[in-house]
């Protein structure tokens, strides 16, 4: 029997979801998809050989080089605390909790400009404890450290803010089974917790490397701007923007738009692949 | 396996959920918690499985502290009252669970794990459904999936939180059959929470009536139903008829019956006159030809075994409901409207709280 295609009462009118629909592709058309297609139309300008010296050239293979060991850094250090901050808090009563889970979104209403202020602040020359770094000849600011540290701060809140909600839904009714079964919290995490959560973990770990490899401003703040040392790939970006060397700086662009095309493709088949686990128990 | 629950308190901030609780459930034993929702009755259960920590008291389990035993070691199988599956993995994963996590030099061979789901999984009757995962079950089959995974690890205590609460009525009636032969035949010990009074009346051995985290009353089936010790217990188990009265000396006529007021806690009932309340169960109000008290029937609900009447009674502001078997009902041929006398043939009365 063929499905016979029914509206409900209660549905809006064809027109209006045609047009609410319609609507939203064109808005996505113009702010995500046009953009995109510009990034990639301009990186290739002058032709393939030209974008191929552009990203090979030694200050944008450090920028690479940098920005991946950034987010190799950033983002396993993120995917520790979110899981350990949202098991605390979804499963869990202790004092202070809506106090850190305040605490957790506190890079997302401070500018990233400020949060790489504060590392200079207290880290640079003139800062809190700059002078004993000093003395003790540790480079945190203008150097790796310093980046790694900022970008760490801006995506801190991308695990946690994707787990919390999703713990707390889940409850800790299958931990507790776990537990009464004979299981000891370790058993409990990697056969129970982790599992129900790989989904929003994955989703979040996407998100925290985006924008750990995206970060522009808190890093721009505590980089110095040196040249195959401290350039990341959002900044190498800038500065060949800035000296009207467009081509390449699309190019360096694109890898960067490439990586998240990728990133975004890879959740997409995995959700096609393992997506029955995602069916929901009901009650 | 012998239960012994020694003065045990749990207070949760401000809210006590069991205040200073004592029982004894004795080895293969089928024991009821039965109770309205926030009485403490599953704070209670979770305590005894290890869930929860008691604030005061003791576990005793075989006259050992089981306090000091982690929830792994009690051997206690539980059923949650939403199961609480894993939702990743499938019927033969969940059942292979507690078997899986036991320590090194316990656990079972991976061909043992095997053979004991499989068999725990026909003894429920799931073992084509090994396969399958959690979504794909219905609400039932889940509930014995619970139970089979609960029993994997061979328990000596099983404790069951609201059993059969999310189960329609048939489905529901022949699990609870079907748990009280495997409780038998496997010689567990078993304590199962419910608010359906005819849950625990069938099914349990002892049924603890719990009110406001205290018990107020233990007994089998046939005593909590047929003696109960406080006027929570009279409305919470069964239908009844609250009649407000006078108490005379410690003494009431209710329609023609002479009865003695008692207390709760045995102290002395008032002397001279106090107000109080009488419990007549709708089985016990007979309709009689001559009698001191007349009524007016308001309502006959005759479909059934048994013919339901609402009577209108001076002085009683709810209606009286009285239950007849069905042939002396139809022998008095009662209309609505009309005026009949009526008598008690059993009552309690207790004064009124002050």
């Amino acid at each position: 029997m063929a499905p016979k295609r029914t509206f409900a009462p209660i549905a809006e009118s064809p027109k209006i979801r045609i047009g609410l629909v319609l609507l939203s592709l064109i808005y996505i058309l113009f702010f995500l998809v046009l953009p995109v297609v510009v990034v990639f139309t301009e990186a290739f300008s002058r032709g393939f050989a030209h974008y191929l010296e552009a990203v090979t050239e030694p200050d944008a293979q450090a920028a690479i080089k940098l920005t991946l060991l950034v987010a190799a850094i950033a983002v396993p250090a993120n995917v520790v605390f979110g899981v350990a901050a949202s098991w605390a808090i979804a499963k869990f009563d202790f004092v202070g909790k809506s106090f850190l889970i305040t605490l957790i979104d506190l890079p997302f209403s401070v500018s990233p400009v400020i949060s790489g202020l504060i590392y200079v602040l207290m880290f640079g020359g003139q800062g809190l404890i700059g002078p004993w770094l000093d003395e003790h000849d540790i480079q945190i600011v203008y150097a790796v450290p310093g980046i790694v540290l900022a970008t760490v701060f801006v995506t801190f809140p991308f695990v946690a803010r994707e787990l919390i909600p999703l713990m707390q839904e889940q409850g800790a009714e299958e931990e507790e089974a776990a537990r009464s079964l004979g299981a000891s919290g370790w058993q409990t995490f990697w056969r129970v917790t982790l599992p129900n959560i790989k989904w929003g973990l994955l989703y979040g770990v996407l998100l925290c490397n985006a924008r750990a490899m995206g970060e522009f401003g808190a890093v721009s703040v505590v980089s110095g701007h040196i040249r195959g040392f401290t350039n990341t790939m959002p900044l190498h970006v800038e500065i060949l923007y800035n000296e009207y060397n467009l081509p390449a700086a699309f190019a360096v662009a694109s890898l960067l738009a490439f990586l998240a095309l990728v990133t975004l493709v890879a959740k997409g088949i995995l959700e096609l692949r393992y997506g029955h686990e995602l069916a929901p128990v009901h009650h | 396996m012998h239960i012994d629950v020694r003065n045990v308190t749990k207070r949760f901030d401000s809210f006590t959920a069991v205040r200073n609780l004592t029982l004894d459930v004795r080895q293969g034993e089928l024991v009821a918690l039965l109770g309205p929702s926030g009485s403490g009755k599953t704070t209670l259960l979770r305590i005894i499985a290890g869930l929860e920590h008691a604030n005061e008291g003791q576990i005793l389990f075989d006259g050992d502290d089981a306090v000091a035993r982690h929830v792994g070691e009690r051997r206690v199988g539980f059923v949650f009252q939403h199961y609480a599956l894993f939702r990743h993995m499938t019927v033969f994963e969940n059942v292979a669970f507690g078997l899986r996590v036991a320590p090194a030099e316990r656990r079972m061979s991976n061909t043992d794990i095997k053979n004991r789901v499989m068999s725990l999984l026909s003894l429920v009757q799931l073992d084509r459904l090994a396969a399958r995962y959690p979504s794909q079950l219905s609400g039932g089959q889940r509930q014995r999936v619970a139970l089979a995974r609960a029993l994997a690890i061979a328990p000596l205590v099983l404790l069951l939180d609201e059993p059969f609460g999310a189960l329609d009525a048939k489905v529901r009636k022949e699990l609870r059959r079907w748990l009280r032969r495997l409780h038998d035949d496997m010689g567990l010990t078993s304590i199962f929470v419910t608010h359906d009074q005819e849950e625990a009346l069938e099914l349990a051995d002892r049924v603890v009536v719990m009110n406001q985290g205290a018990i107020e009353q233990i007994g089998t089936p046939d005593e909590v139903y047929n003696t109960p010790a406080t006027p929570f217990v009279y409305e919470f188990l069964g239908n009844v008829n609250k009649i407000p009265c006078t108490i005379a000396n410690g003494a009431v006529n209710l329609w023609g019956l002479a009865v003695t007021a008692e207390t709760v806690d045995g102290a002395p009932v008032p002397a001279g006159s106090a107000a109080g309340f009488a419990y007549v169960r709708p089985h016990d109000i007979e309709i009689v030809a001559e009698g001191t008290q007349r009524a007016i029937v308001r309502h006959v609900g005759a479909a059934g075994p048994t013919a339901r009447l609402e009577l209108e009674v001076a002085g009683v502001h709810a209606p009286v409901e009285v239950q007849l078997i069905r042939q002396a009902f139809l022998d008095l041929g009662l209309k609505v409207g009309q005026t009949v006398a009526i008598t008690a043939r059993a009552a309690r009365v207790f004064p009124a709280r002050s």
